[in-house]
């Protein structure tokens, strides 16, 4: 987040990252509430974007009010930057902003991302902005906004912990795999967005800003950085995150997210990370450390 | 490698883009649509894009309809994201209808009524026939003729005739003049009814006017009057502030539904009549008769009424209005949910797994015993 | 069964003590000017036909409805007597968590029907802080056996229950946090006879052994002759008559407290 001017100065006709200064101005101002209360969802005038609601509207505002010139842009879906709703982003911002774009989590100074937090640990000075389709979750257990805004104001968190009993007693096992609500802070329950509960431990603590758009739903929430993000759960069933068998067919990770993908059409499968530029850059350091046979060997 | 097929490339994503434009055109042999043709000759469809896009202008309504290939919620959402872009100039006074220039006025509720009733161009009394003669090109198409006589100056809005015996409530500006602005700030709940006006007015005609429907088939108990349909033209004047006094600033044209309804009165109110209220750019009857519905229905806490059904639940009914909205989170789940769907793979292999398991030791200990 | 009472000479400061509520729609009178006290562990049962104002007067006392005038002090554990119209929502909805139960005539509005039978008793403790899993069943379990639920449902969505089960839960839901105060909406309502009579029963052993106070609104006499220590009759709003259950069973004064008591016991 740099300084410095930031009005028009492109030809495309449309203000420096899209949105006019006071939208800019407004969504800060949220953008810094929401750093001043941890978790708590903070109701913002989010403007109709030119991407569909649920595709990152709430990201992309976010991102396009604190973005500078100076900024390294990166943007993923899935972990992957090569994928279809995060290629588009990338383009939307280069069109409007001119902003240097970047697949590397080092270099980037706003990773805009959905449904991950990249494998790579985040510095201070990063920002993570995350896409978020469903801010409340409360939602599911009580529709009605009226009422989930008392249930955060009390801390009334007692039917949330009702859904994991009832996980634990069916399943034998907490049975959220993603979107795993967290107290942040010790006050406020916050949904993570769609990431995998793999990633929650990765909130916690974290050097890095972490601020949360969710444009349909118009609210704006943070975790500022050095912050306590605690996972639900119970004390004789603690939270626990996914582990995979095997490890990366391409770079040899074992402690990364692997995804699936299927070969042929007899069922054949392969697991590699989520996290392209993790993966990308261990088989790029593998293939120039030519003495290491193992690549599977994990730092 | 198999796996980068999996995911989109950018290449792809510019050919659509392609694509898209070439599918548009459509055959190329044909003559291409101007825009003056679309807002012409498909009014009523650029009517609705205004109305839902929150944008008086037929050129870029009819642009926005081209572009969107005629699809209406497409062409809604480009002028949506269009007027993100724009300045705020100034905000107009109210508009007031009794001052329109009326094109069609009519009233369900008295035969007779100031001003008379004016049909106006509707199909409400057409047959709903296919015109085959519409399908030829450059045939001579009917003018209607002139009135003899101008229509009546005084048009008074026929609900200000009940509202002067009492017998309809009295509307009150209960903000003192600020106004809620749904498009610069979020919803909040309970709304306030300029809230829920402007939530409907954006909302789309689809889901209103089923929610109306609802009201009136037993999921609101409904039992409406159109007090008067109006459409025509009307100024909008803003005040300057080195000025002080208002100026035109333009005329657009507007359909505006006073619909009447029950109520039983309370101990400190005698019985009198009650309001809901619709209006729409342009002429689109439809969707003013709908919003006023939706309107009244939504006013049941207020009038000490049961919220008992899904049109009278504000939360409800303005949270599913909107149809970009509603059509962005539906159609999202197109997108790759790769990560969390294999969170769940995961899991339900395990919980397949351990099932297996404690079944194989059931039938184990059956055979035991 | 109604000598507890009796029993005890020297009263203790009241638990909630109710004066001059009020509650009226439009014309329409809810109640007026109700005033009485309820003593911890007393069980005060009202009476009167629908329409008397008996559902209005306890909707104002459990905090579901605002009562137009009067006051309804409650004796709370950590400050003492407090007018709960003045509690603040977070008070108010805390109390009515904790230290108070509310057993609807419909079970339905009281349960969660999508949640097994555990999760159902588990939320209150839950809510006040419970984390450990396995407590938290082994608590829902005691309860379940308390209100004669069989341990094998205790996974069962309380959709698959019979009305008599349902409303067992949503008692056992209710006194899990060992509330001083219940209040009961016509708790044997809309089941059968046979079932009445063992919820009665159950409800009436759980009052006694866990002291708990309880203000039961019914129209069914036979249900505050087995439960209530007191009575008060109401009729278009006003309390017309009150005393100790047996008393005004046996002994009616009011004209209408007369026709009710014969209409129903001469049966």
């Amino acid at each position: 987040m740099s300084a410095g001017t930031t009005m028009n100065h492109s030809d495309n006709g449309y203000n420096f990252a899209y949105l006019d200064e006071q939208t800019k101005r407004m969504i800060r101002r949220s953008l810094l509430k929401a750093l001043s209360i941890p978790g708590y969802q903070v109701p913002f005038g989010g403007r109709e974007m030119p991407l569909a609601y649920g595709w990152g509207t709430g990201g992309i505002q976010v991102t396009a009010a604190v973005i500078g010139p100076d900024d390294w842009l990166k943007v993923i879906d899935q972990g992957a930057d090569d994928t279809t709703n995060a290629v588009s982003i990338r383009r939307f911002f280069q069109t409007v902003a001119d902003v240097a774009v970047t697949e590397s989590t080092e270099v980037a100074t706003i990773i805009q991302t959905r449904h991950r937090i990249p494998e790579t640990p985040l510095k201070e000075g990063q920002v993570l902005v995350y896409q978020v389709p469903q801010p409340e979750p409360l939602q599911k257990i009580e529709p009605r906004e009226t009422e989930t805004r008392k249930m955060h104001a009390y801390a009334e968190y007692g039917a949330m912990q009702v859904t994991l009993y009832e996980d634990v007693a069916h399943f034998g096992r907490i049975a959220k795999t993603y979107d795993y609500p967290a107290i942040v802070n010790g006050r406020h329950l916050m949904s993570p967005s769609p990431i995998p509960k793999f990633d929650n431990p990765k909130m916690e603590n974290n050097p890095a800003i972490q601020l949360f758009g969710a444009g349909r739903e118009k609210r704006i929430y943070a975790v500022p950085p050095y912050t306590s993000v605690r996972s639900l759960d119970f004390d004789d069933h603690p939270f626990e995150v996914q582990t995979w068998k095997g490890s990366c067919a391409l770079c040899g990770s074992t402690t990364s997210y692997l995804d699936e993908m299927i070969t042929d059409d007899r069922g054949s499968r392969m697991f590699v990370c989520s996290d392209t530029d993790f993966c990308n850059t261990r088989q790029a350091e593998a293939a120039s450390a030519p003495d290491d046979k193992a690549a599977g060997e994990d730092a | 490698m198999a796996y980068v097929a999996v995911k989109g490339g950018e290449q792809a994503i510019l050919n659509t883009h392609k694509l898209i434009s070439e599918s548009r055109r459509g055959n190329p042999d044909l003559a291409e649509l101007t825009l003056a043709q679309i807002s012409e000759q498909f009014a009523l469809a650029v009517d609705r894009v205004m109305t839902e896009g929150s944008v008086y202008d037929r050129e870029l309504a009819a642009l926005a309809l081209k572009q969107a290939q005629g699809d209406a919620v497409e062409a809604i959402f480009l002028l949506r994201a269009y007027r993100t872009t724009l300045p705020r100039i100034a905000l107009s006074e109210p508009i007031d209808t009794a001052k329109m220039t009326i094109r069609r006025r009519i009233s369900a509720t008295f035969k007779d009524i100031p001003g008379g009733q004016v049909l106006g161009p509707t199909y409400d009394y057409t047959h709903r026939l296919l015109d085959f003669a519409l399908a030829a090109e450059g045939l001579e198409r009917p003018n209607a003729e002139l009135a003899r006589e101008p229509l009546d100056g005084a048009t008074p809005r026929v609900i200000d005739l009940l509202d002067s015996e009492g017998l309809i409530e009295a509307e009150s500006d209960d903000r003192a003049g600020e106004c809620f602005d749904l498009t610069r700030e979020p919803m909040r709940f309970p709304a306030g009814r300029d809230q829920r006006l402007q939530n409907l007015a954006r909302g789309d005609e689809g889901f209103m006017l089923g929610l109306a429907y609802s009201t009136v088939r037993g999921y609101g108990g409904a039992h409406p009057f159109v007090g008067e349909l109006r459409v025509g033209e009307i100024e909008v004047e803003i005040v300057p502030e080195e000025l002080g006094f208002p100026i035109v600033v333009a005329e657009v044209t507007v359909t505006e539904c006073q619909m009447i309804n029950q109520f039983r009165g309370t101990a400190a109110t005698p019985p009198q009549f009650t309001r809901g209220y619709g209006l729409a750019f342009g002429h689109n009857e439809r969707k003013a008769m709908a919003m006023s519905l939706v309107d009244r229905a939504m006013r049941a806490r207020e009038l000490g009424e049961d919220v008992r059904y899904p049109a009278q639940d504000e939360e409800f009914v303005l949270s599913h209005t909107d149809n970009v909205e509603a059509s962005g989170m539906v159609s999202h789940f197109k997108l790759p949910h790769y990560v969390d769907f294999q969170a769940e793979l995961a899991l339900v292999r395990q919980l397949r797994a351990e099932h297996a398991v404690t079944r194989a030791e059931a039938q184990m200990k059956e055979v035991a015993e | 069964m109604t000598a507890s009472a009796l029993r005890k000479p020297a009263p203790k400061p009241p638990l909630l003590e109710v004066s001059g509520l009020s509650k009226s729609y439009g014309t329409q009178v809810g109640c007026r000017d109700i005033s009485f006290a309820v003593r911890p562990g007393e069980v005060l049962g009202i009476v009167g036909e629908s329409g008397s104002g008996k559902s209005t007067l306890l909707a104002c006392l459990s905090g579901r409805l605002q009562p137009d005038t009067g006051s309804i002090s409650y004796d709370m554990k950590d400050r003492g007597p407090v007018d709960i119209l003045t509690l603040c929502e977070p008070e108010r909805r805390r109390l009515a968590r904790t230290d108070w139960g509310i057993v609807h005539q419909n079970p339905r509005d009281g349960l969660r029907l999508d949640v097994s039978a555990g999760g159902n008793i588990g939320e209150r403790p839950m809510a006040l802080g419970a984390r450990h899993y396995g407590n938290i069943r082994t608590e829902a379990q005691d309860w379940l056996q308390k209100v004669e639920i069989d341990l094998a449902r205790t996974d069962d969505r309380p959709r698959t229950f019979s009305g008599g089960m349902q409303q067992r839960l949503q008692i056992a839901r209710n006194l899990v946090t060992r509330p001083r105060l219940v209040f009961m909406d016509e708790p044997t309502g809309g089941l059968d006879v046979s079932v009445q009579a063992r919820l009665l029963d159950l409800l009436r052993g759980l009052v006694r052994e866990l002291g708990v106070a309880a203000i039961i609104v019914t129209h069914d006499l036979a249900v505050v002759r087995l439960l209530a220590d007191r009575l008060m009759v109401m009729q278009r709003g006003r309390v017309i008559e009150e005393g100790l259950t047996d008393q005004v069973l046996d002994d009616p004064h009011h004209p209408y407290t007369q026709l009710l008591v014969s209409s129903v016991l001469q049966v």
